[in-house]
């Protein structure tokens, strides 16, 4: 037996739990203005995803899922991205959205149930939020074949978690942007959980990073909780992949520190202590403490930087709440470019068991 | 006899098959370990241990092909789809594998699998987690599917399909897992402790596959339904001042079309009531089997209340749901006098 070719798998770490940097930081981590920048995203995107928990829990907000403890994975995705890519999320991905442009209120909108929340006035050319599972991936490589094609220097990056890397669809995605060498990023969200099921139930593969090799395309393991390693990864996979040089995979490693949905409870599933655990590794943390060291940072800036966050979400809850409910036929308005006469006549009918018919 | 809610009723089923019959298995989406999202294979895993109660990965094409692999090599799979919504990626090996594997290998090969799904909206569940896709499946020959609409006929239905030798879709009403509910959304929930079909036996009992169930005899029209609209129907045609024969379809494929056209020859009047979208939906079938065998019996035509046509808007839950009022658009049309 001889070998035909062998692998390997790297994991990429910039700032230890303890907020030292890990080897030489990439240019953006050497411009403190660019670190503050990022650490303000990552505490504003926190501060709104608590504001959306209680939101729900006091029955002004649908289910909700939390992005506590991904912001790093979410900002440095964002962070590395040009305003012209081409974003394909998930569903909790609140991070990436808040950097990219996509409004607060429209995120509320859309988790009240009303989709113009994914009509985004940002990014508009963003994906809307994905709630089946994995599907995005294979849009993403199919924006990726449109830019190529058209000959766009442009790139889609998807997101997905843990648990949706066991869908055929990922797996599609993968072959077929590795095949056609498609300017596209696989950023794979590993949480932990995937509802009720860790990690290791859902498969044998020792890292997630691993299922790009099958479909010849490099795959790495980062820091998700790093917001440097992060970016400095999916910088380079999509300097790459802009450049000609096909897909990267790049597997964030995090943990979710909230609760599936608002609709779960976790406990029932997962110790408290392996929760604390994961706590103390958490990405704001970490990025505080180095901004501290570069005296950059102190107790009152953090607390200015809070209220500021409060403020802004304040106002764009209040503007939300106060927005008037769309009519019934928001119900039947964009089923076709063209609605027929059946779908007409059935927007009639529920204005008229509406009481907003005129009559 | 044991007061039971609907969760308990289908945990009841299973629990009772997985003790009986050694070649029963559940698997499915957390269901393990954590029981389920709504709780229905709670305390399973512990009981028959991790080989039979199978948490699997986020794949639900896998979940159902491996189904297959394992149903004709001596298993009677049990396979959770968490939300009929999350169906699709499993429909190619439904579609053009399970439900025709008895006939394209000339019945050597057949596969007694049951995939459990909880359908159907009314919990705030949005596009994703509301849908209602029946009629999708009984277009599909070769599958059975049901659709309880209470605990007794849940737990004897579960039975009776994972015994059965073909396979069955089986859609559960998740709006009724903990109550009956009669459309209004205001209203406190009643639960089931407090309906007489809350009374569930606590061993083995099939209720047969293809026989509708009269739940309520009446004379002035005959209003077919199944699933929550069972419990929606007979609410409204009570505030309307009827005199309704409701008729719980329950099995889809096979269906009772006796049961429900000796009803609506009797009364000459006809609502069909589904909460899932209106055009080709299954009401469209009754329709058919009903104006087949009954017309020269009608008295006025026939009436459907449905969802529209559109996907499960999130916002406008209560304003799709097919409502107590707009019962009384068709109970209006359908008793016009002759």
């Amino acid at each position: 037996m001889r070998t035909v070719i062998e692998f390997r798998v790297e994991y990429l770490q910039r700032l230890d739990p303890d907020g030292n940097a890990v080897g030489e930081l990439p240019a953006f981590a050497r411009d403190p203005d660019e670190v503050l920048r990022m650490y303000r995203a990552m505490t504003l995107a926190r501060a709104f995803d608590a504001k959306a928990v209680n939101l729900q829990r006091t029955g002004q907000l649908g289910t909700y899922a939390s992005c506590l403890g991904h912001e790093a994975t979410h900002i440095g995705i964002g962070a590395a991205m040009r305003a012209e890519d081409v974003f394909a999320p998930v569903y909790r991905e609140v991070g990436t959205q808040l950097w990219r442009g996509v409004t607060m209120r429209e995120i509320l909108l859309y988790w009240g149930g009303d989709e113009r929340g994914n009509d985004f006035s940002g990014p508009r050319a963003d994906f809307p939020w994905c709630v089946p599972i994995a599907t995005q991936t294979l849009h993403a490589a199919g924006a990726a074949m449109a830019f190529k094609i058209r000959r766009e220097p442009r790139c889609a990056v998807a997101t997905i978690g843990d648990g949706g890397t066991s869908e055929g669809a990922f797996y599609e995605a993968l072959n077929v942007a590795g095949a056609r060498a498609l300017p596209v990023v696989f950023a794979v969200v590993n949480n932990g959980w995937a509802i009720s099921v860790p990690v290791a139930a859902q498969t044998a593969a020792r890292t997630l990073a691993q299922k790009a090799i099958a479909a010849g395309i490099p795959g790495l393991q980062v820091d998700g909780n790093d917001v440097f390693a992060v970016r400095e990864a999916m910088s380079a996979a999509l300097e790459r992949a802009r450049g000609g040089g096909g897909p990267t995979l790049v597997e964030a490693l995090t943990y979710r520190l909230s609760d599936h949905t608002t609709a779960d409870d976790a406990s029932r599933y997962r110790s408290a202590r392996e929760v604390d655990d994961a706590r103390a590794l958490e990405p704001l943390l970490r990025t505080r403490r180095f901004l501290e060291k570069a005296g950059r940072w102190n107790a009152d800036r953090e607390r200015e930087l809070l209220a500021e966050c409060a403020r802004t979400i304040d106002a764009a809850v209040a503007d939300h709440l106060a927005a008037p409910r769309p009519s019934t036929d928001a119900m039947f308005d964009h089923l076709f470019a063209n609605l027929p006469e059946r779908i007409r006549e059935q927007r009639i009918a529920a204005r008229r068991h509406a009481g907003t018919d005129g009559h | 006899m044991a007061q039971m809610n609907m969760t308990q009723a289908l945990n009841s089923a299973m629990d009772v098959m997985l003790g009986r019959d050694p070649a029963v298995v559940l698997m499915g989406e957390d269901i393990g370990y954590f029981g389920g999202v709504f709780r229905v294979t709670d305390g399973l895993q512990r009981k028959y241990g991790a080989h039979r109660v199978l948490d699997t990965p986020i794949a639900e094409g896998g979940i159902v092909a491996a189904a297959i692999g394992m149903a004709v090599n001596g298993l009677r799979p049990v396979a959770e789809i968490q939300f009929a919504d999350y169906i699709y990626p499993g429909f190619d090996q439904i579609t053009s594998e399970l439900a025709r594997l008895r006939y394209r290998s000339a019945g050597d090969f057949y596969a007694p699998v049951t995939i459990r799904t909880p359908c159907g909206g009314g919990i705030r569940g949005g596009q994703t987690h509301s849908q209602s896709p029946e009629a999708v499946f009984t277009h599909v020959c070769g599958l059975k599917v049901l659709m309880p609409s209470n605990p007794y006929d849940a737990k004897g239905l579960l039975i009776a399909a994972i015994e059965d030798d073909d396979p069955v879709i089986f859609f559960e009403p998740k709006r009724l897992y903990n109550g009956p509910f009669d459309g209004d959304p205001a209203k406190p929930a009643s639960p089931w402790s407090t309906h007489p079909k809350g009374e569930v036996p606590e061993g083995h009992y099939r209720v047969p596959l293809g026989k509708a169930e009269i739940v309520r005899p009446g004379r002035d029209l005959t209003i077919v339904s199944y699933g929550t609209m069972v419990h929606v129907a007979a609410a409204a045609a009570s505030a309307a001042g009827l005199d309704a024969e409701i008729v719980d379809v329950r099995s889809l494929v096979p269906l009772d079309a006796d049961t429900i056209c000796e009803s609506v020859r009797k009364t000459g009047r006809c609502v069909i009531a589904h909460e899932a979208t209106r055009f080709s939906g299954f009401g469209a079938e009754l329709l058919s089997v009903i104006q087949e065998e009954c017309f020269w019996d009608l008295q006025a035509p026939i009436q459907r209340v449905t969802g529209w046509d559109t996907p499960y808007p999130h916002a406008f839950e209560w304003e799709y749901f097919p409502s107590p009022a707009r019962f009384a658009t068709a109970f209006r049309t359908v008793m016009e006098p002759a």
